[in-house]
């Protein structure tokens, strides 16, 4: 019987050159349920597809709230992305009280990177399983990250990790242009669009199984522009966005969205 | 032999000679900073209409002795903020090295095409001076200073905050450390004594005002000088001037003043 000697642990190069196990963790990103997340100029917003392990279950949370200013949504194994979380939670915390500011993005997501990174390079230390999209706004505006196991972060203008995801890559791909220029609600409607997508077949959102996130700049009464706090959104509340990108819907909108492009 | 169980063991005296004390430890246990050795004196800084003037003289001082005539006591943050330190100067330099380092921690994690935004300001950098001074305070083992930091603030207005050596932190229009807070402040408040006046205060003005209480410090203060150095920040960044010198002294007034010295009336 054939078997891969060079999968044992994380510090061995296989001799094609490859790390078996960081491999493997990226598989366990593949096996969550899919998540999307898509900036504009002014917004980002988070979009996941929940599940329930069993009919009587309840549905597992996709979407966390970091900080103030930051969230993100998790696909693969939880309970590595709790680990994440927490130290999100952790860091940000430390640099509100130390420096009385929101730690800005990148700085948040190169620490989990590099966090990760250590672990594939440490005897008796595995990857860690999920691959998450961090969201965030800071100074230099709203952002979107995506982090995988082996410790690669990379910015995105729209990116969906998880099972069935490149069907969502492809309408995100598709629609790209319209992006930059969307409102709140216009974002979160193509965040939506993405992840029906990527449904299986006579799978459909309910308020049950969507999951929606979102931060950005908001107009203040004085007119100045502010952080709008992320949030998340689940249940009665996503209602409303779930119905405005339903099947029936969308065939009547058909004409008037090709205007807006 | 001898018989005594208290000497065994030990080497006979007979032999090597009396135990040298001397090897013991003669110090006590170990000390941390109990007085400030080389000092500055004070820091007198004023917020206007679009930014913050801030000054202090380059004297370092060994108790009375005017040791150093070249110390820079203003040091520049990122090209944003301009922090003034009053009090040990050993800690002064450094806190100097310390923030010269997070400055380019910091440059490292802000875009370089848009330098300005994300990067520390005042307010970030006098909160985290604040937390650090306030850590070194519970070690008992303080920076020995009086900080004033000058810059803008998150939403770019005017920002100007002191720190001290327990970590008390507060925020006024006009600050002056040392003995400044006694000379400077009265003079200050007389032109900026609520943050609506400093709003309507032009940046000539300001200057103005920071120069003449320059003179009123080197006049009264016997720990200041009359070489001192200027800096104003604004919008459009830092005007640091090192090697000031005070301009039209007039000591006509110290003929009237009586009681000390060596007069004998």
């Amino acid at each position: 019987m054939f078997r891969n000697n060079y999968d044992n642990d994380s510090v061995t190069f296989s001799p094609q050159g490859r790390i078996f196990q960081v491999e493997y963790a990226a598989e366990a990103v593949k096996q969550g349920s899919v998540v999307v997340g898509i900036t504009s100029k002014k917004h980002v917003v988070l979009v996941a597809l929940k599940r329930n392990a069993e009919e009587l279950s309840s549905y597992q949370k996709k979407i966390f709230a970091i900080d103030e200013h930051a969230g993100i949504a998790i696909a693969g194994l939880t309970s590595d992305a709790r680990v994440l979380s927490n130290f999100m939670k952790q860091q940000c915390l430390g640099h509100r009280l130390t420096y009385g500011r929101d730690l800005p993005v990148r700085t948040l997501v190169d620490m989990i990177g590099a966090k990760a990174q250590q672990n594939t390079q440490q005897y008796g230390k595995r990857p860690y399983g999920v691959g998450l999209l961090i969201a965030g706004v800071d100074e230099q505006g709203p952002h979107l990250f995506e982090f995988q196991p082996s410790g690669m972060t990379e910015e995105m203008v729209a990116f969906a990790i998880g099972a069935r995801s490149q069907m969502a890559r492809t309408y995100l791909e598709k629609n790209l242009e319209l992006f930059a220029d969307c409102s709140r609600e216009e974002l979160i409607a193509h965040g939506l669009k993405a992840l029906k997508e990527s449904l299986v077949q006579d799978r459909e959102l309910t308020i049950e199984n969507t999951s929606v996130g979102v931060t950005g700049f908001s107009k203040a009464d004085d007119g100045s522009t502010k952080v709008e706090q992320f949030k998340v959104f689940d249940g009665q509340e996503v209602n409303g966005w779930i119905e405005s990108v339903a099947d029936d819907k969308a065939a009547a909108e058909g004409e008037s969205m090709e205007v807006d492009g | 032999m001898d018989h005594r169980p208290q000497a065994w063991g030990r080497p006979r005296d007979d032999i090597y000679g009396a135990y040298d004390g001397s090897y013991l430890q003669t110090t006590g246990p170990k000390q941390n900073t109990q007085a400030p050795v080389v000092t500055g004196t004070s820091v007198v800084a004023l917020k206007f209409k679009d930014g913050v003037v801030i000054a202090a003289d380059n004297l370092a001082s060994y108790g009375s002795l005017a040791r150093f005539t070249d110390v820079k006591r203003l040091r520049v943050f990122l090209d944003t903020s301009v922090v003034g330190f009053g009090g040990d100067v050993s800690d002064m330099q450094y806190l100097d090295r310390h923030l010269n380092e997070l400055a380019i921690d910091e440059s490292y994690e802000t875009d370089p095409s848009a330098p300005d935004a994300g990067a520390l300001n005042a307010a970030n950098l006098h909160k985290y001076l604040q937390k650090l001074m306030y850590k070194r305070r519970n070690d008992f083992d303080p920076l020995w200073n009086q900080i004033l930091v000058a810059g803008l603030d998150s939403g770019s207005k005017p920002f100007l905050a002191s720190v001290d050596l327990r970590g008390t932190a507060f925020s006024s229009p006009s600050l002056a450390s040392g003995f400044g807070a006694a000379l400077a402040q009265p003079i200050m408040r007389k032109y900026a004594a609520t943050e609506e006046d400093a709003a309507k205060l032009s940046r000539e003005d300001a200057v103005k005002v920071v120069q003449e209480c320059m003179k009123v410090l080197y006049y009264r203060d016997a720990r200041s000088m009359d070489k001192y150095s200027i800096a104003v920040v604004t919008k459009e960044g830092v005007e640091l001037k090192e090697d000031e010198q005070l301009e039209k002294q007039s000591w006509a007034f110290a003929e009237r003043i009586r009681g000390y010295g060596t007069q004998t009336v």
